[in-house]
């Protein structure tokens, strides 16, 4: 009896500790060599793997450095990251979306760039102003530099709009009134789609709206996530699914797959999303001549204070670990794919925006289509909160913000109050680092 | 627990003519015997340490440590903050300790509906097979389907079922059957939980199916038929035959099952995201996203603890109850 009671109690005690580790790396020692982990860009990790390699092969022409390329989605590749930061055992380079550059910075993991070291990559004035504030803490040395630029447009279906006799909305105001005119719920269809369920997504356009109200999100290192400002701005967003003119199902769309695809089938009107879209676009079987893309309008006259913020410094950074046996090489690898030449393809290949000044002079990035996109982010962007704690920022205020669209979407009101009442909880949570 | 040597020599039955050379190999391969069991289990042990205990040492030892990302990097060195990250989980005026008591709760209600329905569902399905029908052997397969398929594709599917325009649920529910007027979400808001509880239950029930399935085979058939001729119907002799019959075996699934079903995560994790709705916001996805989401390490670990300490005195008290009802029986 006494036996079988301690197999049994042993047994719990293993059943109960079902934790299990993990992390893993590689590096390399000999100078020949390079470990790369580059995001996932394409439309599948084989695609960025048929885009990237070859470039790489003529960065070994070049320098005879070889570079081992592993392609990471985003759900693995924080992870991934951390596991390498905690371990010491990481790649050489690596790829890392710019709203953690601050969190990632505080780390220590990644190599700064200091004066120096920023001079042995083509300095700081060959990447786009905007891009290069959205690369770590103000004050510091910069913990990466720009490798893709992103920016938010509105995507509006040219047909849908032609046969309403609508032009496309200057201000928000005038957004509203003709996401109105489109709506049409008996036929299915609607003034804009949203990717209601995404936390990230809700982090954004808070962060923006918020903006254009004038909040300031962090005042010395405090939140003040529950202002009227941001009150003001996260009502913007959510109005458009109380107002009518948002499919309610669209609150559980988590990913932009459905709200992509609802859009190329005319079943929204407009969306807000990044220029990554295009590429999804095509694939949903939309021609780029089938939708226009102008700047997110912003509310006119602007509430006082506000600022003209019709995106937030979207993309992807390049950095080098600071664990790096082979630093030279690393930085060499980061100053060929920050390269005008290398920004020309893979950008063009990508469907996104070169973050150096000098390879928009190339005919690909002279497209209308281009052109609104740089000039959104050259002119109309802000980063997001440069902190270490980004993300507890985001993942508070962006579930804020979702939990606010599904009570809507389930035909809760949702006024002021009950977003005044969210954010301040969002907030006591963040400055008791909860 | 070794039997007496007296006893083990008669049992091996060794030539009774040479006494002694039979005690000298007697002495030589004792010890060796004794210790090759346990050499076999060693890689076992290690293994378990490597992949269970050690990790779970270092949980509790980061949970009294402040790691967040200051200190990620030389988490070794991190400081010693004592018990502020179990206050920080555990107070429950701070909206982080009102959210842990909410997801606790969440976790209790979903734990016990699961662990309740697998159960029923098991027993029935089990003893409805328990006689041999033809056709029998093609149910027993197909009940076992959900447990034999990899979880993210079984519960993806379940996801794209779910969805409010497009899924297969709200095509049957309300355009097939006309239940409800508007159309339900079962992704977002209060229905989430529900959807939460049919897809673990439907993923788990084959393994209690499976266990209770393998217990009846251990009924000695002229139980039933004592049963049957003193007048006792099916359900007196399910009463009063099959459930006594099954104790031993119900006592682990019903721990195996509540331990699966209060840790589990991939199930939630794959049908609401990092960010799961509050209604269906259980403990396993609510402490992912308080360490790895927000790189709060610490206070994750901290959770962790607590959850782990909970599991602890709920399943020793447990057994020692469910031990003591056996004995009594």
């Amino acid at each position: 009896m006494r036996s079988s009671r301690t197999t049994a109690v042993l047994a719990v005690l293993l059943l109960v500790f079902g934790i299990t580790a993990c992390g893993s790396g590689s590096s390399s020692s000999d100078g020949k060599t390079l470990t790369y982990w580059a995001s996932n860009q394409a439309s599948s990790l084989d695609a960025d793997r048929q885009i990237l390699q070859p470039e790489l092969a003529k960065f070994e022409q070049q320098t005879g450095i070889h570079v081992n390329l592993e392609v990471i989605s985003w759900p693995d590749l924080l992870n991934r990251i951390l596991a390498a930061t905690t371990s010491g055992e990481g790649p050489d380079v690596v790829n890392i979306g710019n709203t953690w550059s601050a969190s990632l910075q505080a780390t220590g993991a990644l190599q700064p760039f200091d004066d120096a070291t920023l001079a042995k990559v083509g300095g700081k004035d060959k990447f786009l102003a905007s891009s290069m504030a959205a690369t770590g803490a103000p004050g510091q040395p910069p913990a990466a530099v720009p490798l893709y630029g992103l920016a938010y447009g509105l995507f509006y279906n040219k047909k849908l709009f032609a046969d309403a006799g609508v032009a496309p909305p200057k201000t928000w105001q005038d957004l509203v009134a003709v996401a109105h005119r489109l709506t049409d719920p008996g036929k299915g269809q609607w003034g804009v789609g949203l990717e209601g369920a995404s936390y990230t997504e809700g982090a954004h356009f808070a962060f923006m709206f918020g903006r254009q109200h004038g909040a300031q999100l962090f005042v010395n290192g405090e939140p003040g996530f529950d202002t009227p400002q941001m009150v003001a701005g996260v009502s913007q967003y959510v109005d458009l699914l109380t107002g009518g003119v948002v499919n309610p199902s669209d609150a559980e769309h988590e990913n932009d797959t459905e709200m992509l695809r609802d859009f190329a089938a005319g079943k929204s009107a407009m969306i807000m999303v990044q220029n990554y879209a295009t590429a999804a676009l095509k694939t949903d079987g939309m021609d780029e001549s089938q939708y226009g893309v102008v700047p997110i309008p912003v509310p006119d006259p602007l509430p006082a204070g506000g600022a003209k913020v019709s995106s937030h410094v979207a993309g992807i950074d390049i950095a080098a670990f600071a664990n790096s046996k082979n630093p030279d090489g690393a930085l060499k690898l980061i100053d060929f794919m920050t390269g005008v030449d290398e920004q020309k393809v893979l950008n063009g290949k990508l469907g996104s925006l070169p973050v150096v000044t000098q390879a928009y002079q190339d005919p690909q990035f002279q497209t209308p289509l281009i052109a609104t996109f740089r000039g959104v982010l050259a002119d109309a962007a802000e980063s997001m909160p440069m902190i270490a704690q980004e993300s507890q920022f985001e993942t508070l205020i962006g579930t804020s913000v979702k939990e606010l669209l599904a009570q809507a979407a389930g035909g809760t009101k949702i006024d002021a109050a009950a977003v005044q009442a969210k954010l301040t909880a969002a907030n006591e949570q963040m400055r008791t680092g909860g | 627990m070794s039997l007496p040597a007296t006893q083990r020599r008669g049992r091996v039955g060794g030539p009774p003519d040479d006494p002694p050379r039979r005690a000298r190999t007697r002495r030589r391969r004792i010890p060796a015997k004794r210790w090759f069991p346990y050499v076999l289990l060693v890689p076992a042990l290690l293994a378990e340490l490597a992949v269970h205990v050690i990790p779970m040492l270092v949980g509790v030892w980061m949970s009294v440590q402040q790691v967040n990302q200051f200190t990620l990097r030389n988490w070794t060195r991190a400081p010693f903050i004592g018990l502020d990250n179990f206050a920080l989980a555990a107070r429950l005026s701070s909206p982080a300790g009102q959210q842990l008591l909410r997801s606790f709760t969440t976790t209790v209600v979903f734990t016990v509906l699961v662990v309740v329905l697998c159960w029923l569902l098991g027993l029935a399905a089990a003893v409805a097979l328990q006689k041999p029908f033809p056709g029998r052997g093609v149910l027993r397969t197909l009940f076992l389907v959900p447990f034999a398929l990899p979880v993210f594709t079984a519960v993806i599917t379940w996801r794209f079922m779910l969805q409010r325009d497009t899924g297969l649920v709200n095509r049957v529910l309300v355009d097939g059957l006309g239940l409800f007027d508007d159309k339900p979400f079962w992704l977002v808001g209060p229905n989430s939980f529900v959807s939460l509880v049919v897809v673990m239950v439907w993923r788990v029930w084959p393994y209690a199916f499976l266990t209770i399935t393998a217990g009846l085979q251990s009924i000695p058939d002229e139980l039933y038929e004592v049963a049957e001729m003193d007048g006792a119907g099916p359900w007196q002799q399910l009463r009063r035959v099959t459930l006594p019959m099954l104790r031993p075996v119900n006592r682990v699934l019903l721990l195996v099952l509540f331990l699966w079903s209060f840790n589990d995560f991939t199930v939630p994790y794959t049908l609401f995201g990092a960010a799961a709705p509050p209604d269906a916001d259980v403990l396993s996805v609510h402490i992912y996203q308080s360490s790895f989401v927000t790189w709060n390490f610490g206070l994750g670990s901290a959770m962790s603890v607590l959850v782990l300490a909970f599991l602890l005195v709920a399943s020793a008290i447990y057994m020692l109850f469910s031990g003591r009802r056996a004995e009594h029986a």
